[in-house]
Formats: C-alpha cells, structure tokens, sequence
C-alpha cells in the first residue's frame, strides 16, 4: 500500500506537483493498481535472468566518426527561451 | 469506388496507367476529409498544402516513369513520428508547439517513395492509452459508430484508415496501440519484430517495447507498406541489420502444410461471446484453406499484464523525464526558480494519464521498490518470452481474438484506469517477447462493430503473418465492409 505521504515523494521524484485532491486520486488508483501487481508474487522466478530487451543485442558500435550535428538554429527553434546561441533558463543561485 | 476509399495496390493501378493523376486521388482524400472530420476527428494537424505539392511533384515523377510503389499516395501519420517543419505533438499541451528540426527515418523512407503526407494523426498522449480519449485535442470517434471509441493508442490512424481520410496510414505499438485500434476499426495493423523498423524519429515511450508498423485497409498494402518500412538504420542502435525480404511474395492464398496454435489462455472468462464465435469460426475458414491447428500453452499470459504495466511505465518515466521546459516544449509562466519552473511546466503540460504512469514508473524504479517490482517484472518478461518459444516448437502461427470486446462507448472506461488497461490484455504479450503480430478483420459483432483477429508469429517472420492475415482475407470478406458515414 501507498499513503499519501508516499505519494507526495514520488511526485516531487517525478518533478510533478498535485493539488490536494489530485493526491488523493491517485493515491486511491495507484493502490488500485499495485493492487493488482500483487499476484506477480505467485511467479517463481527464481533463477529467471530478467529481460530488459527482446531482441538480443549488446554493444552496438560504431565508427568515431565526424558527422554533421543539427545547425545552432534548428537547435534553438523550439527553445522557450534563449539568448545568444544558448538555452535560457531561471536563476539558478540567489 | 471514390479514390479515398481505394487500397494502395488499387490506386497505384490507376496512377500508373494515367487514369488518374495524384492531385486528383488527393484531393478526393481531402474532399473526404472536409465531408465527415468534424464528427470523426482522426487528425491534430492536416496538411493539405503541403500534400498537394507533394502530389503535383508525383505526378511528375509518374509522367517520367519513376514511380514506386507509393509515388502520389495519400498516407497519414502518427503524431508520435517527427516531421520536419510539421508541428509534431504527441496528442500533449506538453509538445503542442513543437516543431521538429529534422523527419523520422521512417518519414524520410516515405518520403523518398514520393508518397503524399495527408496530417498527422490523433492519439492517445504519448501513446499512453487504449481508446484516444487522453488526446489533449479530444477525442477521436469510431466511424463504425459514433459514440464508440476508435482503440488506441493509434486511433486516429485507424479511424482515418476506416473512414477514407486517407489510402493507409502509420502507427506505433507499445502494448498493443497499433493491432487494438485495427481491431476496435476494421482494419488490417501489423506491428513487426522488435528492431525490424527503424525507431529514430519515434517520440519515445516505452523504449524496449515500443514499435512502427503499417496500418491498411488490407493485407496486401501491409506488405507492401512494410518492404518500405522495415530495415537497419545506424541511427537506431536497436534496430537489426537483417536483410528484408519481398514481403509481396507472402501474399498467397492456401495454407497447406501451416500449423496454426490456439492458446487455451487467451479464450477467457471476460472475452466477449460474440468475439470468441468470430474467432472460433475464423479458425474453421483458416482450416478449410489446409491449415491444421493444435492447442498450446501459454501458461503465464495472467499475468502478462501486471508485468507490462511495470516495464513501460518504469521506462516512461526515464523517457518523459526529458520534458523539463527547457530546449523545446512547454514552459509555465507560474515558476519562480528552476526547480519550480520544472514542477509546474510538467504538471500543467502532462495529462493525468501520463502523470499517473510517470508516478508508477518513478514508484516502482525507486529506492527499496526496485526488485519487487522492475527486476520481478522483468524476470516474468523471460517467462513470457520462453511461452512463446516453447509454442513455437509446436506451432507456425498463434491466433488469437486481438481485443476481449469489440470497441466499447466513449468515456465508458476513463473513470477507472485498470478496466481501460484490461483492454490490451491480448495484444501485451506480443511486445513483452518482442514478437511480430498483425490484427485482420473477422466479423461484426450484432451491434455492426468490426471484430479482430490476432496472429503472432516467431520474430522475424512477419512473412508468415502476412501468408497467413492474406489467405484468410482473401476467403472472406469482412476487409471489403465499409462504415457508413
């Protein structure tokens, strides 16, 4: 089971922010939901390598190569904010 | 037939032998488009403008002869799949205005074929869905029956395939978003082996699972859709570097000597009787075209569910953890200083959808939770995975229904997040094992509501599913239904 509490800490984890009504719904849905993760306790898995890909595939390279990167511009097109060539974000340090 | 309704093989007929024009087929497309949108609502962003030149350009390219199989057809995109200079959303208030320096492999692929960009279509958010109602643009409506819902995550690809907003479309499948909404629209969708499509240009999910695929209103332009598609890209470290086969020479008609397994797991309490007869009957038209069936087993597919809803929320959550506000996408005015302008740009850019799973994947990566849920998962992937392996020692193809229901009413299942996860129970293991499945029309329920069949083959053996979904459409005539509007 999950409280609220919890709740609270996984949601500045995730850099989210909830009204006190948001926390309580998803304190209800998300016990709803490991409710039901509960019988994968049932699973003997011992011994059971976990998969993280399907596909087996390991350290795929390449050559250092040079290559042309996205233009300065292309980059910063969608920026919300930026100021000469660069990213603009709040104050960091007061 | 009006052109908008045509197949891809049918158009690309008439456009070779001059009998129509590009332009012409597009047009009829938008025609369309403009005819039944507003109660539709397949797309977020059409781009008639930029489609008519590409046409124009097509017939060009026609007139000299240098056509393929795609020159000056009318295909829709997912709004997951970056297009350069075209707004690219994710369904999300998040990306609402991003607009993609650069195209998606997939996209340049098309591109390159000269095939025409109609939009890009409607989803569920970052594909976190199974009936496109967690679109930040609304929802999407099945054209089978208004008030239903089109699957998801690609229903607005599905629902523009169904209704002739466009010849074929694009779509990407995590847990089932491409076969489910083919299912739930009466369309042939087909996601391929893990690795078979290039993913670079793919706005990201579930980074282990999720898939491109092709999403047609028939078998044959699924394979030729594919032959385009599939291939190794440098720019994608998971994708293989496996030569792709003709897909077109799959498309045959008889089953002899193909062995089809029926799982007893998937013919559950909870699967709908009219969807269990379709699928029942399907398999006798399969074995009166000379394929013989056995039963197999799949003995952990309970709990295949539990496990997904692990895995892609945990790798959501270090996928989306990029959406900070800072080189593209949303940023709140509310924030006073960084970490602020972090909490409120994600928490009013994120639907709660996607909040919900970012929460479960944080929860279950985090510290102490860890090897009671990721690693206990990821080791019930293994077991999912060796199911399959052990089935296909018995077994060519595995059929089974794509969906428990057909689709069901809009709003019916947002209230409660688990029923609507319920929804890909069948589609799930698919993409846990990284295995190639298609989804193929198989009847209409009472209520007229298209109904889908699954079949699942080995990885990198798309060819069999294609052998297999084409014999079986071609003894039948469920593609050949369209809804009316």
């Amino acid at each position: 089971m999950i409280d609220r509490k919890e709740v609270e800490h996984v949601a500045r984890l995730a850099r989210l922010i909830y009204t006190p009504e948001e926390i309580e719904l998803f304190t209800h849905q998300l016990n709803a939901i490991l409710n039901y993760f509960e019988q994968l306790k049932e699973l003997d898995t011992t011994g059971i390598e976990p998969t993280s890909h399907a596909i087996p595939l390991s350290n795929v390279f390449r050559g250092d190569d040079v290559k042309d990167s996205l233009p300065v511009e292309a980059t910063l097109s969608n920026a919300p904010d930026k100021k000469d060539d660069c990213f603009r974000v709040p104050k960091i340090i007061e | 037939m009006e052109f908008c309704q045509m197949t891809i093989h049918q158009l690309h007929e008439l456009l070779k032998k001059l009998e129509v024009t590009s332009k012409e087929a597009t047009a009829s497309v938008f025609k369309r488009i403009k005819e039944i949108e507003s109660q539709v609502h397949a797309y977020v962003t059409l781009t008639e403008e930029l489609a008519m030149q590409q046409a124009q350009e097509a017939d060009t390219r026609i007139e000299k002869g240098e056509m393929t199989l795609l020159t000056g057809i009318p295909l829709a995109l997912k709004d997951i799949l970056c297009t350069n200079g075209i707004r690219t959303t994710c369904s999300s208030r998040i990306l609402e205005k991003f607009i993609p320096p650069f195209d998606a492999t997939v996209v340049s692929k098309l591109k390159a074929a000269g095939a025409v960009f109609t939009g890009k279509t409607n989803m569920d958010e970052f594909a976190m869905g199974s009936s496109t109602e967690t679109s930040c643009f609304g929802v999407t409506r099945n054209p089978w029956d208004l008030d239903r819902v089109p699957g998801g995550s690609s229903g607005g690809s599905a629902a523009a395939v169904a209704a002739g907003e466009c010849i074929a479309a694009t779509g990407s499948d995590t847990g089932g978003s491409i076969r489910q909404p083919a299912s739930l629209c009466g369309i042939t969708g087909l996601k391929p082996t893990y690795g078979r499509i290039s993913r670079f240009g793919l706005i990201a999910f579930a980074s282990s699972l999720d898939q491109i695929g092709p999403m047609t209103k028939d078998v044959e332009d699924t394979a030729i859709l594919l032959n385009f598609l599939c291939g190794h890209d440098p720019k994608d470290s998971t994708s293989i570097n496996l030569p792709v086969p003709d897909y077109t020479l799959a498309l045959k008609k008889d089953l002899k000597g193909m062995k089809l397994g029926i799982p007893d797991e998937y013919f559950i309490e909870g699967l709908d009787p009219e969807v269990r007869e379709a699928i029942e009957k399907a398999i006798k038209v399969m074995e009166g075209l000379g394929a013989k069936t056995c039963r197999v087993s799949l003995p952990h597919t309970r709990y295949a569910l539990a496990i997904y809803y692990l895995i892609a929320p945990s790798e959501a959550s270090s996928n989306l953890a990029r959406y900070d506000g800072v080189k593209y996408g949303f940023r709140s005015k509310d924030g006073g200083g960084l970490m602020e302008m972090y909490l409120t740009s994600r928490s009013q850019g994120f639907g709660p959808e996607v909040k919900r799973r970012i929460m479960l994947g944080t929860y279950a990566l985090s510290a102490g939770y860890y090897d009671a849920y990721y690693r206990k998962a990821s080791q019930g992937r293994t077991l999912i995975r060796n199911d399959f392996e052990e089935a296909f020692k018995e077994c060519d193809l595995i059929v089974t229904p794509t969906a428990p229901t057909p689709a069901f009413k809009l709003g019916e299942k947002t209230t409660d997040p688990l029923q609507m996860y319920l929804s890909d129970i069948f589609t799930i293991p698919c993409n846990l094992a990284g295995l190639p499945g298609i989804s193929i029309p198989c009847g209409f329920s009472k209520e007229g509501l298209p109904i889908g069949l699954q079949l699942l083959a080995p990885s990198f053996q798309e060819e069999k599913l294609i052998h297999g979904a084409y014999a079986f459409e071609q003894a039948t005539e469920f593609h050949k239904k369209k809804p009316k509007l």
